[in-house]
């Protein structure tokens, strides 16, 4: 059609394609040879491409391309450039001792920033990101430690858990005095206003407190101490401080009585490797609670 | 075309040589219909600058040679600055995230000073142009200086303007082929060391050098040399006049900024017009008629380097660069005419002359002195910020999570990581203390006080150093919801102190 209309535009010398609209003529003009043989470039380039990489998709696989070249293997390959970065200080966290990595400022740097991202994975969904806790999951920042804040004691906690089924996990229950019918309802009330007073909480007003500390001396001082200073072999928590895993009100503690608690820490170990587990030791360690 | 051809109506009385312009571009074209028929489209003609001598070529010259050496040779200049910091004057030490210039260093955070610098190129450029045009065009701009060495180099390999259009209307020989041959490569060897000394200013240049040669440079730095190899090549020796004409926007820009007062290398039609040769204006001037000095030996446009007629006026295409008031003073000064023919000066100034009134110059006006005012006002903040700031700095981050700690004896615990910058090329020890609260302690994770009981935080030369601290308040009064506290860093051996604000939170 263009062949039959081939009309030369007066004023650029190029070919029209023949139409006219409104006596516009629209010019036939070819494209840029540059843009040509860079369109042919890319034919050539895609070409080369389906031979060395993987391109077409079969039935049940793709072509692979003579490189080999392969996403997974390369992201595998990445992570071993990674390992490989990080071996000596990885090498170093392994066979430092935890006082160790705390003693030096380097290798101190270096387990805080393993820690925390391992922490943030594993710890930060019950523990919140900063170890603040919440009901019922210890705050991780505080001095008060329910199984202690040495480090071994730490690293022992997160090694094996609580209440964990692992054998060398801590053990220990607080039993369910009132749903097991071992203590009586006005028993109850009356060991709860006994325990705030152990911390300087005010009791109810009418509070038979004496019954309180009869009943607290005949079934709690075993795990908690004659003076309610708790005891971290079973877990049993401190009553005289002012930090409460679950709240200080008297209806909590009346729950807790009732019922019984016993939170579960996972056992960490076999799941996280050796020098990962120091890392989040020391990292909670240094969140400012630890003990010496 | 349509361009020149709406100047030429506006500016008809002011440009008389723009009427002539139009009329033998029209008759080049080929009796085509006047006016609204003009064509919108004028494929590129080759431009074949002719070689000049004269006072603007030898600042070009010089200008060439003092850009090109310090683009070149900057990068091995070496500054001492003591083991702990490199020893290059000049430095944009990518992986450290340091700038280094001279004696001034500049980390990440300071990058605002680039801003200042901007204002200053930007003042810096309109104050030229509002005092003598387009300096920058004509003379310091890159693109300017790589094509003007281009250009060199192509008339030393293929001849001057004359030889080299001829040889290139011949069929090609041997010869020719030899000739463009050795002329791309020594361009291509030009573009490659440009590129080469370009990723010399972003590492330790002699060791570089040396990687460069043996091929142990990393993969980044041979990319960027042939990015550079590739543009340079390009943008002065293929695309030359076209980068000015068509990709750059400062001529548009500066045509808004320019005023009747700017010198600007301008055509004194004046004394030029009618233009007639010299026979001709004896026999006019014999019987007293008007004869100008234009001889119309078309030098000024022979030389042009974007193949402009500087007769026709003020012209987006003419970057000033001032090589045909050389040529045309060569050839006024072989006739015994007197120079300045074409020279810096203002369409005012013409009309001023052809009035009978004393030309006149005026660098200092509103604009120049508002200009001078910004420059100095923007450089006067920054040498003061520079010269007056801090080698120490302290940066504090309140934990997110928890926001306070309850303590087992109901004391409130903060908790911080607190940044200590160290900006001076030494080891300091520095002691940090916080004010705003009665009874508070600090301690510092994983690092026990020194025996005099301070507590004391090393840190090394140009180097920050991140530290743990926990504030715990002992006092008896239940602190409120938020208490504004002063983190205060002290350097232990000079006094200098930083401080940060922050706050210390309770229930």
């Amino acid at each position: 059609m263009a062949e039959d209309h081939k009309e030369i535009d007066k004023l650029t010398g190029t070919a029209t394609t023949g139409h006219d609209w409104d006596g516009i003529n629209e010019l036939n003009t070819p494209l840029p040879r540059w843009w040509l043989w860079t369109f042919y470039l890319t034919i050539v380039w895609a070409i080369g491409y389906w031979v060395v990489y993987p391109a077409w998709p079969l039935l049940t696989n793709s072509t692979q391309g003579v490189l080999g070249y392969h996403t997974r293997s390369a992201v595998v390959e990445d992570v071993n450039e990674l390992k490989l970065l990080r071996g000596p200080m990885m090498d170093k966290l392994s066979s430092a001792s935890l006082d160790e990595i705390v003693g030096s400022p380097q290798l101190l740097d270096f387990a805080r920033a393993q820690g925390r991202v391992a922490f943030s994975d594993n710890c930060a969904p019950c523990h919140g990101a900063g170890g603040g806790g919440t009901r019922g999951y210890p705050n991780l920042n505080d001095d008060d430690w329910l199984w202690g804040g040495k480090l071994a004691d730490i690293n022992q906690t997160i090694r094996h858990g609580a209440r964990s089924g692992d054998d060398k996990g801590h053990q220990g229950n607080m039993p369910a005095f009132g749903r097991d019918n071992i203590l009586k309802p006005n028993e109850i009330s009356a060991v709860a206003d006994f325990v705030r007073t152990l911390s300087g909480l005010s009791a109810e007003a009418g509070a038979n407190l004496a019954l309180g500390k009869k009943v607290f001396a005949d079934n709690c001082a075993l795990c908690h101490g004659a003076e309610g200073k708790g005891n971290r072999e079973l877990g049993a928590p401190n009553l005289t401080d002012k930090i409460w895993l679950y709240a200080a009100d008297k209806q909590t503690i009346m729950q807790g009585i009732q019922n019984g608690r016993g939170g579960v820490m996972p056992a960490w170990e076999g799941r996280l490797s050796e020098p990962v587990i120091k890392a989040l030791t020391v990292y909670v360690y240094t969140f400012g609670g630890g003990e010496k | 075309m349509q361009a020149i051809r709406t100047l030429s109506l506006d500016a008809a009385p002011a440009a008389p040589g723009l009427a002539r312009l139009v009329a033998a571009a029209e008759a080049e074209v080929g009796g085509l219909p006047p006016d609204d028929d003009i064509p919108l489209y004028a494929p590129r003609r080759k431009i074949y600058p002719q070689s000049v001598h004269g006072l603007f070529r030898k600042i070009k010259w010089v200008v060439l040679v003092v850009t090109l050496g310090i683009y070149y040779l900057l990068p091995f200049v070496r500054w001492d600055r003591g083991p702990s910091a490199p020893a290059q004057a000049v430095l944009i030490d990518f992986p450290s995230r340091r700038f280094y210039f001279f004696f001034i260093e500049i980390w990440p955070q300071e990058v605002y000073y680039l801003t200042g610098l901007l204002i200053l190129a930007a003042m810096a450029l309109f104050l030229m142009n509002a005092v003598a045009g387009r300096v920058w065009c004509g003379y310091l701009c890159p693109q300017t200086v790589w094509t003007d060495l281009f250009f060199s180099i192509e008339r030393l390999i293929e001849g001057d303007r004359r030889e080299h259009m001829q040889r290139d209307g011949r069929k090609w020989t041997a010869e020719t082929w030899a000739r463009k041959g050795v002329k791309h490569f020594v361009w291509l060897m030009i573009a490659w060391w440009t590129g080469g000394a370009w990723v010399l200013y972003f590492a330790d240049a002699p060791t570089l050098v040396k990687d460069l040669a043996t091929g142990q440079a990393p993969f980044v730095a041979y990319a960027w040399i042939g990015i550079l190899t590739v543009t340079t090549y390009t943008l002065a020796g293929h695309m030359r006049e076209q980068v000015c004409l068509y990709m750059c926007p400062w001529p548009r820009i500066q045509a808004a900024l320019t005023d009747e007062y700017a010198l600007n290398v301008t055509y004194r039609y004046d004394r030029g017009e009618p233009r007639c040769s010299v026979k001709k204006a004896e026999q006019l001037r014999a019987h007293n008629a008007p004869a100008g000095d234009c001889v119309d030996c078309l030098q000024c446009v022979h030389v042009c380097p974007t193949g402009i007629d500087i007769r026709g006026g003020a012209n987006l295409g003419c970057i000033q660069c001032g090589l045909c008031i050389d040529a045309c003073d060569t050839v006024m000064a072989k006739l015994g005419r007197a120079t300045g023919l074409i020279a810096y000066d203002t369409d005012l100034n013409i009309k001023q002359r052809i009035e009978g009134k004393q030309p006149f110059f005026k660098p200092v006006r509103m604009r120049t002195m508002l200009y001078a005012a910004v420059i100095a006002v923007a450089g006067g903040i920054m040498i003061y910020t520079l010269a007056t700031r801090d080698g120490e700095g302290i940066s504090v981050i309140h934990d997110r999570n928890p926001m306070y700690v309850r303590m087992s004896d109901g004391a409130l615990r903060n908790g911080y990581t607190i940044r200590i910058v160290n900006k001076q090329l030494k080891y300091r020890d520095f002691i940090i203390s916080v004010d705003g609260l009665p009874s508070t302690l600090i301690d510092f994770v994983g690092m026990p006080p020194r025996s005099d009981g301070r507590q004391v935080v090393s840190v090394g030369p140009d180097r920050t150093q991140e530290v743990r601290v926990v504030v715990t308040d002992y006092s008896a009064t239940p602190p409120a919801p938020s208490t504004t506290i002063l983190f205060k860093l002290i350097d232990a051996a000079s006094g200098e102190t930083a401080e940060m604000r922050d706050h210390f939170f309770g229930p």
